[in-house]
Order: C-alpha cells, then sequence, then structure tokens
C-alpha cells in the first residue's frame, strides 16, 4: 500500500468537511437576512437561549468572579496591590471570563441541545416532511437558531458582566474587608467602553458559532441514535474549541485595533 | 396522448462506487395510482427522493406535468413540491407540534392560511381518516403508530394535492391497522381524484391500493402492468417476489464482500 495514502485521505477529508462547512454557513446566513422570517419561532429560540441560559450563566459568572477576586488578592498581596482587585475582575470579567464561561457553557446547554433536536428531526424524515411541505428547512430550523444565537448571548454576557463583578464585590467586601464604595468607584472608573463592547462583540461571535455549530451538525446527522449522539458530541466540541480559538483572535484585533 | 402526471427517464443515482438507480424510466398518468414494488435496497426510497427533490439524480430526467424538475432553484422547486402530498413510512410528525398544527402545517405556512380557518381544515382532514376532533390537541408523541399514519395521511391530504406519495404506509403495522390504512389511502385518492404513486414490500397492499404495479430489481424497472395481471406476468422475477419464495432468480445479496 502507498504510505502517502493516508494521508491524502486525510487532507481530502479535512477539505471536503471545511468546503461542506463553509457552503452551510453561508445557505444559513443567506436565509437569515432574506424573508420570509419565522418571528414566532424566532421569539421561542431566544427565550430558550436567552431566558432559560440565565441561570446558568448567571451562576457561572458569579462564581468566577468570586474566585478571580480571591486569587488576585493571593497574587497581588505579595507586592502590596490589593487595591487592584476591582480593576482585575471588572476588566477580566468583562474582557475575558464573562463571554468565553458564557459561550462555553451555551455551547453545553443550547449546541448540545440543537445538534439532538435537529439530528432526531434528520433521522425521522421531519426535515425531509418540512421539504415536501414546501417549507425550507433552513429558514424554519436554522435562520431562527442563529438570528436568535447571535442577539442573545451578547445580552446574556451583559447580565453576566455584572454578576460577575457583584461576585468580585462579595469577595472583597465581606471577606476581605474592603470598603463597598472604593470598590464600586474604582470598578467604574477603570472599566471603558472598549472593555465591556470587546467582550459583547465576542459574545455575539460565539452565539454564532454555537448554534451553527449546533445545526451544522445536527442537519447533517446520519444514522439513528448513535449518529445523533455523534452529532451531539461534535456540535459541542466543535463549537468549545472554535470558541476559544475565536477568542484570541478577537483579543487580538481589540488590542492591535 | 395526455402529458403523464410524472415521467422519469433514464435516471442514475449511485452512492460512491454502489449504482442504486441504473437507468429508470417510469410513467404515471394523472389519476392513476402505481404501485412500485421491490426487496429492500432495490432502489425504491430512492427514486421517491429523487422526484421530491430530496436526492438529485446523477444523470437522467424527472417531468412532473411536463416540466423537468432535475436541477431547479429553489423556488421552482417549492411551486412544484406544493403539488405534492407525502406519506412517510414513519409518519414523519413534528413532535414540535400538537397534531391539528401538524396536519395544518402545509396550509399555514406553505399556503399562508390563517391558523384558525387552517384549523378548521385541519380537524375535517382528521375526521376523514376517522380521528376526533379531541386527537388534535394531543401531541405526536402520545399517539399509536396506527394513529401517527393515520395523522401523517391527513397531513399528506391537507392541502389537496395533485399528487401523492406514500412510503410503505403499511409497514410496521398490525395487518388489521394496515388494510384501515389501505382502505384510507384509496378513499382519500379517489376523493381527491389525485394521482398516486406509492412504494411497498407488502404485497397485499400494494394490489389494494394500486391500478398499475411496477417491480424495480438492481436499480431498473424489470415489469410494469396492470395489477390484476400481476399474476400472470411470465416474469420469474416478479413470481419468486409476489408469492414471496426465498429460491428464484432474486438473490439476497446478505453478504456484500
Amino acid at each position: 500500500m502507498n504510505p502517502f495514502q493516508p494521508v491524502g485521505k486525510a487532507v481530502l477529508g479535512f477539505l471536503e468537511a471545511t468546503g461542506k462547512l463553509a457552503l452551510f454557513t453561508f445557505m444559513a446566513v443567506s436565509h437569515c437576512v432574506r424573508p420570509p422570517f419565522y418571528y414566532r419561532l424566532l421569539l421561542r429560540q431566544m427565550i430558550d437561549i436567552g431566558y432559560y441560559s440565565l441561570p446558568v450563566v448567571g451562576m457561572t459568572t458569579l462564581f468566577a468572579g468570586m474566585a478571580l477576586g480571591l486569587q488576585t488578592y493571593a497574587g497581588f498581596s505579595r507586592f502590596s496591590a490589593e487595591d487592584a482587585i476591582a480593576k482585575v475582575v471588572a476588566l477580566g470579567i468583562t474582557r475575558e471570563l464573562g463571554p468565553v464561561l458564557a459561550g462555553l457553557m451555551v455551547a453545553g446547554r443550547i449546541g448540545a441541545a440543537m445538534a439532538a433536536e435537529l439530528g432526531t428531526m434528520r433521522v425521522t424524515e421531519q426535515i425531509d416532511a418540512l421539504d415536501t411541505l414546501s417549507t425550507n428547512p433552513f429558514k424554519y430550523l436554522i435562520a431562527p437558531r442563529i438570528i436568535a444565537g447571535l442577539t442573545m448571548l451578547p445580552l446574556l454576557v451583559f447580565v453576566g458582566d455584572i454578576i460577575g463583578i457583584f461576585g468580585g464585590y462579595i469577595v472583597s467586601v465581606y471577606k476581605l474587608g474592603f470598603n463597598p464604595g472604593v470598590y464600586i468607584s474604582q470598578t467604574f472608573k477603570v472599566l471603558e467602553f472598549i472593555d465591556v463592547f470587546s467582550g459583547l462583540v465576542k459574545a455575539g461571535v460565539f452565539g454564532f458559532i454555537v448554534t451553527l455549530m449546533g445545526c451544522y451538525n445536527g442537519y447533517n446527522s446520519q444514522g439513528g441514535a448513535q449518529g445523533v449522539g455523534a452529532a451531539t458530541t461534535n456540535a459541542v466540541v466543535s463549537a468549545s474549541i472554535l470558541i476559544l480559538i475565536f477568542n484570541y483572535v478577537i483579543t487580538e484585533l481589540f488590542l492591535t485595533a | 396522448m395526455t402529458t403523464p402526471k410524472i415521467k422519469l427517464k433514464d435516471v442514475h443515482k449511485g452512492f460512491g462506487d454502489k449504482v442504486v438507480l441504473d437507468g429508470v424510466d417510469l410513467e404515471v398518468a394523472p389519476g392513476e395510482s402505481l404501485v412500485i414494488i421491490g426487496g429492500s435496497g432495490s432502489g425504491k426510497s430512492v427514486t421517491l427522493k429523487c422526484i421530491l427533490g430530496l436526492l438529485t439524480p446523477d444523470s437522467g430526467q424527472i417531468e412532473v406535468d411536463g416540466e423537468p424538475i432535475v436541477g431547479i432553484g429553489r423556488a421552482e422547486r417549492e411551486r412544484i413540491n406544493s403539488k405534492f402530498g407525502m406519506l412517510f413510512q414513519g409518519a414523519a410528525l413534528f413532535d414540535s407540534l400538537p397534531v391539528w398544527e401538524n396536519v395544518a402545517f402545509g396550509l399555514i405556512q406553505g399556503e399562508r392560511m390563517d391558523r384558525a380557518q387552517a384549523k378548521e381544515i385541519a380537524l375535517e382532514k382528521l375526521a376523514a381518516v376517522g380521528l376526533e376532533a379531541d386527537v388534535g390537541e394531543l401531541w405526536p408523541a402520545e399517539l399509536s403508530g396506527g394513529m401517527q399514519k393515520r395523522v401523517g395521511l391527513a397531513r399528506a391530504i391537507a392541502t389537496e394535492p395533485e399528487i401523492i406519495f406514500f412510503d410503505e404506509p403499511t409497514t410496521g403495522l398490525d395487518p388489521i391497522m394496515g388494510d384501515i390504512i389501505n382502505d384510507l389511502i384509496v378513499k382519500c385518492v379517489r376523493e381527491l381524484g389525485a394521482t398516486a404513486l406509492s412504494i411497498t414490500h407488502d404485497m397485499a397492499s400494494a394490489r389494494k391500493i394500486s391500478d398499475h404495479i411496477a417491480m424495480l430489481y438492481k436499480g431498473k424497472i424489470i415489469w410494469i402492468g396492470k395489477t390484476e395481471e400481476i399474476d400472470s406476468s411470465g416474469e420469474p422475477h416478479v413470481d419468486q417476489f409476489i408469492h414471496g419464495r426465498a429460491e428464484g432468480p432474486i438473490q439476497m445479496e446478505l453478504r456484500r464482500l
């Protein structure tokens, strides 16, 4: 057997998958911006992503903010810079932890559910049934999910930012004995528009990634229960990795800009 | 001579190096009920999916009312599909919607009908397949297999299509429920004056719902004729199939190497 054969096969497979995903993304986006729109379905997805993810995202950012407060104290007290805690927490949460943690949690909660739901619809021929009923699955199933992800995640992250900063506040004031007024004023003094804005841009991109990967893997799943399971795993894993990659890319873009 | 409702000309379709359809030629006249019989893997489902536009043939042409439909755009496809009704093998009901909305789906989404009016028609169609109005409020998961098939039939006839497709309508049902579904199919097709194309391997069902039968074997139509002539076809493959004999010219490919 030719030793280059497996290499070539892997490269071709990768190119094919990339092309398929690119085509899917193009189709999905083009259907997001062209009528008809299914407002009822969009509203349902927005509630599911925005409202029902709130407890998960709130808990995550609250404890992340608290831990960040403690760790900053542990590190910064070594060179008597304890009063930087408020600034580190505010910047760390808004620029980095808020969007990334919310993105990852939503990937687990929403991306997995979307892949499983669309995957089941695919293997039980429900997606074929949509086609025969003159309804475009891209418009009916995929566009509402992607628009909801794109718009709801920034809102979620904005709320998560506030809760995360509040987590740092709780630890600093009640455990480390900081002055509440000083903590709050320092938070507002350090925060600039770009800090929050860059975090919200990240959130929008992550929302797009999570819903796109959920829809892509679910829509293309095949082969019964096992296929749906694989689609769900792929949706979460690929969304998580892409979130971390794009997080770096966006951070770099905002730093150099 | 009238234009055939559906016409397949030398349709080929393969997956990888496996040839599934190897030059299928078929005509279905208006108002006719044609059943395609054939063993598992003979290409029945693929034929149906090619006509519905869920799969694209590798070569050959398919015409509906004289219009070629291979390679047409999305909008044209939706217009053609609005002539179609389809009963899927597993019913393929949308499990996120109550029964009545499933039946009314083509009216609400496809024809943009007002919901209240669509519900009225949906309940009429449910009554036509022998289901009470209160079934309309249930969810598909709460129904038995036979009831799901009935709802699927109601959905297929709700938009009063010109052509109805039936994919293994009796598979998975007990013989009595199977016969009830057969009776309903005959009644609904006759009342609508529709053209029907079915695929099945259930000979009792095929004899009951068809006026013509075609047999698909190894990707080709090997026999086509009137239903009452099938017992005197003189074609050994057909004889073996309709009598369900293990011995004969058709050798089941149990294992491919």
